[in-house]
């Protein structure tokens, strides 16, 4: 059968075009800058740079103007760029207990060495909408105090040196960090690859699965030992020097989940631990990741695998905002041919029965008239 | 290894991450300013770049275990030469090429014994300075933050 196969140029360029005054608005309004993105709607450049997996704030501002602010399209242009980069190598691991902290709490000490920090939170707003933002009233300097100089202690540091938590993940020494944009998946996979994925995983996705594990899909009775956000030195090795220097700085946010005991006759009962390591601020997606992470590890700490969360394979091919869109939303791409044969196959299946059913009908008769 | 241990047992190499680390940090305005301040303009021959590219960040497992690939960043570098032949190296996180290439100039500026102190006074003392001065103001910032749990003591005696 024929189908076209040319022609909608012309309603493309339109369309962009006309996407393009829509993205603009209403020209009598000022149109928004990269800078005032990056400064006044940090937290979404923060998302968009945590799922596209690329740390550059401009770029990420950038990709949420270009997009309208639709998060998933910025995150898939930040994806795009990225491609069109080289790789000029990797960075030394970063040192998250050196972190400069922005904020840091623990809900499992009170009082504990560097003190629990709220920093720029949400926390304890009453979440009613200020209609002090509908004009532009001057804000207010913040708060300044002597720091303590105290060292901001890592929870799980104070429970290792009783020896009632797990250490830190270890893989051998001559275990290489395996990187999903260079090989393609395989299952069972590595924890270090499940938490490239994970940090890169959309935080919805990654939310409802951590939300599963404590409505009782996988429970692992977690607790946050501890959520810190701050800025921490990046630095690579340069080949021509010999020695790492330094980049510059970026901001994480670290989530430490302290979790269901595990033990064994040869091992005393201790604490396990889920992960979560994201760019920029973001700690819903840092503790939805260290859930997962932790619930993903049902296999090697010997659980029964019962629910989603723990499902390795499902977790892990769904979790990708992108490839989930590209997919979904190719399914609006021309399907024509596809369509049409589907439709003569319905065709052809109806006329068969419809055959069958009047052959029928008229045997009846038949039979019928026979009787009289 | 830790990049500190690295280049502990060899100051040299130490002041040079420390110079290098700086000019990383260093605002476009900054380099800009110091280059226009320059009492006598190099010749600058141009090796490598300035080029973007990206470097993978690395994380542990749990904060101190084994590392794993976290995201990418941009990150742009530059190799200049100077007519005396001193090779001056730069990068820093971004996109920013004239900045970065400044940076190699300064840095090969600061090898050389006469600029050395200049580079110094002039570019690294300031950045390091404003550097502290961010990082004390935030610092309070947060510590203002800071929980003070206090005992409600009850009416009885």
């Amino acid at each position: 059968m024929y189908v076209a196969v040319k022609g909608g140029e012309a309603a493309i360029n339109n369309a962009h075009r006309l996407l393009a005054d829509r993205r603009r608005g209403d020209r009598s309004l000022p149109s928004v800058t990269i800078d005032q993105i990056v400064e006044q709607l940090g937290l979404a450049v923060d998302r968009v740079m945590a799922e596209a997996s690329l740390y550059d704030r401009s770029l990420a501002a950038l990709a949420v103007r270009q997009a309208r602010g639709d998060m998933i399209e910025a995150i898939f242009l930040l994806r795009a760029y990225r491609t069109t980069l080289p790789r000029f190598g990797a960075t030394v691991p970063v040192d998250t207990a050196g972190m400069k902290v922005e904020r840091r709490i623990s809900a499992t000490y009170k009082d504990l060495p560097g003190g629990q920090l709220l920093g720029p939170t949400f926390d304890y707003t009453h979440r009613l909408l200020d209609p002090s933002l509908l004009s532009d009233e001057q804000v207010e300097e913040p708060v300044r105090k002597q720091a303590g100089g105290e060292e901001v202690m890592r929870v799980s540091d104070i429970l290792a040196h009783e020896g009632l938590i797990e250490p830190d993940g270890e893989f051998p020494e001559d275990h290489e960090a395996g990187d999903l944009t260079r090989e393609p998946m395989e299952f069972p996979m590595s924890r270090d690859l499940r938490l490239q994925a994970l940090a890169r995983g959309d935080e919805g996705f990654l939310l409802a699965l951590g939300y599963s594990t404590q409505r009782g899909y996988g429970r692992n009775h977690p607790f946050v030992g501890e959520i810190r956000i701050g800025e921490v030195e990046v630095e690579m090795d340069i080949a021509e020097l010999g020695f790492a220097v330094p980049l510059g700085r970026i901001r994480v946010t670290e989530c430490q989940m302290v979790n269901q005991f595990k033990g064994s006759s040869k091992a005393p009962p201790q604490f396990t631990r889920g992960y979560g390591l994201v760019f920029g601020q973001s700690e819903r997606k840092a503790m939805a990741m260290s859930l997962v992470d932790r619930a993903l590890r049902a296999e090697e700490l010997g659980e029964d695998i019962i629910a989603p969360a723990q499902d390795e394979e499902f977790v892990i091919s769904h979790c990708d905002n992108v490839q989930a869109t590209g997919f979904v939303e190719h399914l609006k791409l021309p399907h024509y041919v596809d369509f049409q044969a589907e439709l003569g196959l319905v065709r052809k299946m109806r006329s068969d029965i419809d055959k069958a059913r009047s052959k029928a009908r008229s045997g009846d008769n038949l039979s019928q008239e026979a009787a009289e | 290894m830790d990049a500190a241990q690295q280049t502990a047992s060899n100051p040299q190499a130490e002041q040079r991450r420390r110079a290098i680390g700086l000019l990383a940090r260093a605002t476009a305005q900054e380099l800009r300013l110091a280059w226009d301040g320059l009492p006598e303009k190099p010749d600058v021959k141009p090796v490598r770049g300035p080029e973007t590219g990206l470097t993978m960040v690395r994380g542990r497992i749990g904060g101190g275990g084994a590392p794993f690939n976290l995201g990418e960043a941009t990150v742009t570098r530059c190799t200049i030469l100077l007519a005396s032949g001193t090779a001056g190296h730069a990068q820093a996180m971004g996109t920013a090429k004239e900045a970065v290439k400044l940076a190699a100039v300064f840095d090969a500026l600061w090898q050389e014994a006469g600029t050395r102190q200049w580079v110094e006074t002039t570019l690294l003392y300031p950045i390091e300075a404003r550097i502290a001065a961010e990082d004390k103001v935030k610092a309070e910032e947060t510590a203002a933050t800071k929980v003070d749990f206090f005992t409600m003591v009850r009416g009885e005696d």
